[in-house]
């Protein structure tokens, strides 16, 4: 099945202080048609980013160092400024973190998608937008009257389904999704995270989601990739992931999950990220990393497949059971 | 700290407030301050010869008077500033660490305070004082530029007391004098810095005007009060220019020297204005 | 409703101010040692004037004015006066009513300063927002350098010099007065066209002396709201940069510019007053700085009071219309 997004080789750096930081350092992966893949990390891991990244959304001081996004045959890191402008919201499309923060604040639900509409050039004419607004509003579980109403009168988990209505608003081939629930309530996130299965599914699209939540995506995407120190670290179909993690970092993530069941010891990594200025050399974890031998502290890991969509970094990967 | 030190907008301002006062306060060794006084010399002449700046119609040494009124500009605006930024500091405090009813209070008489014109008080005030003095006028002044800094240092208690350090100072026990001296306005320096170049700013602003309609001390020469009699002796339709250009390009740099500081203050406070366009 | 509680709150405050005005008004005269009667007698009999028996004229002028009631008597009549809209006498030239000098000065200075305000604050906002914005031709930057340096001078400095300059050194524009002198001003071409060029220079002062504020205020302010996320959500739709620019920072940041006018209000006609006093615009500045020199104590007292409730009423009005620009308003104060 030919990716719908394809990303090779993505550096982004931002401009410190200290020194050139890489927040993305090498990053490829592909995105299938109609499926959901889930981008996990710690802070600072670089999957916001990379998200980011996609859209050309990011500010100086950071800048795309490198790499390739082909979405539709074209590269999205080095498309003019018109056409990038076309693609955004039509070919890809953003659900933002803080819904809170990214709807402008003066105009109504109206205006926003009507500014969406002018900007791409459809659908034309006033009934023919009001129908489809009304549509879009009720496809996410909202009333058709929602639209006449101001930002700061509706509720945290009502402006993420307006944000994710004007992100399917023009049928996107990518939706990409930064931590589209991480400001709200639990229970209003399962409903939202719903809505927008649901939502992607009948228009076709494929949806990247960053989050940090590896509970919530364990139920929710179909892929999973995890990220560390901004190295794509392993990536695979969920189940086998969480069943068979292959790198140390993501069986940490898994292990630090909290369980029903016999109280056990909480179990996490101990030390922080390191730094993106001067990474440690060889392979990024080693300094905190329990399985780490002589070798990772000199050789940074390739990858290895472990199964027909499953890849890791790590220079003990192939080994069955590994001891911490 | 150290960036407030290398921010050249800052260190310019500064720099010529400096050299302004101490122009004003070595005067006397370079000048003959006498020549200052009413009556001194031969009153009118153009610049030139024993008068490098004129005289004025009363017979003071225009340069004589110009460093005279210097310092005591200087002196009221300084002043002025000083009581305001305590006083507004003190009640700021007072607003924003007790909250509630004392916030309530301070923060609508600071809100009404405001909105009446300070020209309007200051004038009615000036114009029933007697004999108005550099330290009364020092006073008057403050009494209304309190409000600003009130407002600020509030705004920054306000949102500092929800700090963590803050909960675990409290946690130590220790009380909240304490608290707001050691903890608490070690954070508020820069804005305790912007808010008293604003003060000082804003007082002489109203100092100058009230001294241009004629308000100011009497009998003591200041940068306005000089504006104030050459506008009175018509100097500017006589073009007697050397008698009023002295004091204006005087206060010009000034305000100058006010605005540059302030800027390079918020600067500092604010860094992300120094990456813009 | 919230509308209605933010109205309340507004008319409120407003009331406050009016009424502090109001004290201070009639507080401070009669707290300061000697009163208006001495003051102006002193001053007949220094300019050499005949007054006989001082303390007979001076029991005559208590009585007339009012002054010799106790406080509270005074203050009631005072108030009552007000209500009837009688500001009272001027003790200068009796029987002239601080009224009539002050409906004589106001409209002068209403179109002066609206006027003036109204183009400070406009070009001062567009040029703030041009400054922050990528695509502004550099002559725009240059242009805007030294109109903030100026921002800093007070405007009658600045009306100093253009008066030196451009009035009397070159004759482009009168020295002094808001209409042909001796005339009354009237309402044809020739009349329009002598209030425009009598207003230009002072107007030139009190623009050319605030716009810089403005502008630089707007700059912070657009720069800070570039930077929050509805503009990323608005790129991430692919809109084209001028839309974002205008409806989504413009407008944004344009909000808190409202305020800082309403604040600025005060400090606008501090200024102005001055400016008049320079080009001898007969409008309440100028007035003012008349009674003020011949210590004529009510039409001062009028002046400033009417001021003050002016400027109250100007910032009632500025936050009536707020929630119009800002849909966030009326939910209720932070």
């Amino acid at each position: 099945m030919t990716p719908v997004l394809s990303v090779r080789d993505l550096h982004v750096e931002f401009g410190t202080p200290a020194g050139l930081a890489r927040a993305v350092a090498g990053v490829s992966f592909d995105l299938i048609p109609r499926e959901r893949l889930g981008l996990v990390g710690e802070s600072g891991s670089g999957k916001t980013t990379t998200a980011l990244a996609l859209l050309r959304l990011i500010r100086p001081p950071g800048r795309i160092a490198g790499g390739v996004a082909t979405l539709d045959g074209r590269d999205l890191l080095t498309a003019a400024p018109a056409e990038l402008r076309r693609l955004r919201g039509a070919r890809i499309a953003l659900v933002p973190q803080g819904a809170m923060n990214a709807l402008n604040p003066v105009l109504d639900i109206r205006a926003q998608f009507e500014d969406l509409f002018d900007a791409h050039g459809e659908p034309r004419g006033r009934a023919a937008r009001r129908d489809r607004i009304a549509a879009l509003l009720q496809s996410v579980g909202l009333q058709p009257e929602v639209m006449a109403r101001f930002p700061h009168q509706l509720s945290g988990g009502m402006r993420q389904r307006v944000c994710i209505a004007l992100a399917i608003a023009l049928r996107p081939a990518v939706i990409v999704a930064d931590e589209p629930t991480s400001a709200l309530d639990v229970i209003v996130q399962k409903g939202v995270l719903a809505t927008l299965a649901r939502v992607q599914r009948e228009i076709g699209a494929a949806l990247l989601i960053v989050g940090h939540d590896m509970g919530l995506m364990a139920g929710f995407v179909h892929r999973i990739a995890v990220m560390y120190a901004g190295r794509l670290v392993e990536i695979g179909p969920v189940a086998e992931v969480f069943a068979r993690p292959r790198h140390p970092y993501t069986r940490a993530l898994i292990e630090s999950l909290p369980r029903f069941g016999p109280r056990g010891v909480f179990r996490g990594l101990p030390g922080t990220a390191p730094s993106l200025v001067s990474p440690p050399p060889g392979c990024p974890l080693h300094p905190r990393c329990p399985a780490a031998i002589p070798r990772c502290a000199v050789e940074p890991p390739a990858e290895t497949r472990h199964g027909p969509a499953h890849l890791a970094r790590c220079h003990r990967a192939e080994e069955a059971d590994l001891a911490a | 700290m150290r960036q407030a030190a290398r921010e050249p907008l800052l260190l310019g301002g500064l720099l010529l407030l400096v050299i302004l006062a101490l122009a004003g306060l070595l005067a006397p060794l370079v000048v003959d301050v006498s020549l200052a006084e009413i009556g001194a010399a031969r009153p009118r002449r153009p610049p030139g010869g024993a008068h490098l700046l004129g005289t004025d119609t009363q017979g003071r040494d225009v340069l004589a008077a110009l460093l005279v009124a210097l310092p005591r500009t200087l002196t009221i605006g300084l002043l002025a500033g000083l009581i305001g930024l305590g006083v507004g500091c003190a009640l700021g405090l007072l607003a924003g660490w007790f909250r509630g009813a004392t916030d309530a209070v301070i923060r609508t008489l600071a809100d009404v305070a405001l909105t009446i014109p300070a020209i309007a008080v200051l004038v009615l005030v000036a114009v029933n004082v007697r004999v108005m003095t550099v330290p009364l006028m020092a006073v008057v002044v403050a009494g209304l530029a309190w409000m600003v800094p009130a407002r600020a240092i509030r705004a920054q208690v306000l949102s500092l007391r929800e700090r963590p350090f803050v909960d675990m100072a409290r946690l130590n026990g220790i009380g909240p004098l304490r608290l707001v001296v050691t903890e608490l306005l070690p954070n508020l320096v820069p804005y305790l810095a912007a808010s008293f170049v604003a003060a000082v700013s804003g007082a002489m602003l109203a100092t100058v005007g009230l001294e241009a309609l004629g308000l100011g001390p009497q009998n003591e020469l200041t940068l306005g009060m000089m504006f104030y009699w050459a506008q009175y002796g018509g100097a500017v339709l006589r073009g007697m220019w050397w008698w009023w250009v002295p004091p204006v390009a005087a206060l010009a740099l000034i305000f100058l020297a006010l605005l540059a500081a302030s800027a390079g203050l918020d600067r500092v406070v604010n860094a992300r204005l120094r990456e813009a366009p | 409703m919230a509308t209605a509680r933010y109205l309340l709150a507004r008319l409120g405050m407003a009331a406050l101010v009016v009424a502090l005005a109001l004290v201070i008004n009639f507080a401070i005269p009669r707290l300061m040692p000697g009163d208006a009667v001495e003051a102006q007698l002193a001053q007949l009999s220094a300019g050499g004037g005949q007054v006989g028996d001082v303390q007979a004229v001076a029991a005559a002028m208590r009585a007339r004015f009012g002054l010799d009631q106790p406080a509270t008597a005074q203050f009631a009549a005072w108030l009552g006066g007000l209500a009837r809209l009688d500001l009272g006498v001027s003790v200068v030239n009796y029987p002239q009513t601080v009224g009539s000098i002050v409906t004589g000065a106001l409209p002068w200075t209403l179109g002066l300063l609206g006027a003036a305000t109204l183009i400070s604050f406009t070009l001062g906002t567009t040029l703030g927002g041009l400054l922050a914005w990528r695509g502004t031709p550099r002559w725009v930057v240059v242009v805007a350098l030294p109109l903030v340096t100026l921002s800093a001078v007070p405007y009658f400095i600045l009306g100093v010099v253009l008066l030196a300059v451009f009035a009397l050194g070159l004759g482009w524009f009168p020295a002094a007065g808001g209409f042909a002198f001796g005339e009354a001003p009237t309402a044809d071409l020739r009349g329009i066209g002598l209030l425009l060029w009598h207003a230009a220079l002072p107007a030139l002062s009190i623009v050319l002396a605030s716009m810089g504020l403005w502008a630089v205020g707007m700059r912070g302010m657009v720069i800070s709201v570039l930077g929050d996320d509805h503009i990323a959500l608005a790129e991430a739709k692919g809109l084209p940069p001028r839309r974002i620019f205008l409806a989504y920072g413009l407008r944004v940041a344009m909000l808190p510019q409202f305020t800082a006018l309403a604040l600025q209000l005060g400090t606008l006609v501090s200024g102005a007053i001055l400016v008049e006093v320079i080009f001898a615009y007969p409008g309440l500045g100028f007035r003012l700085y008349q009674a003020i020199q011949q210590k004529d104590l009510f039409v001062v007292q009028g002046i400033v009071l009417l001021l003050s409730v002016s400027i109250a009423v100007a910032m009632l009005l500025l936050e009536l219309l707020y929630p119009l620009v800002d849909p966030r308003v009326t939910a209720g104060r932070a």
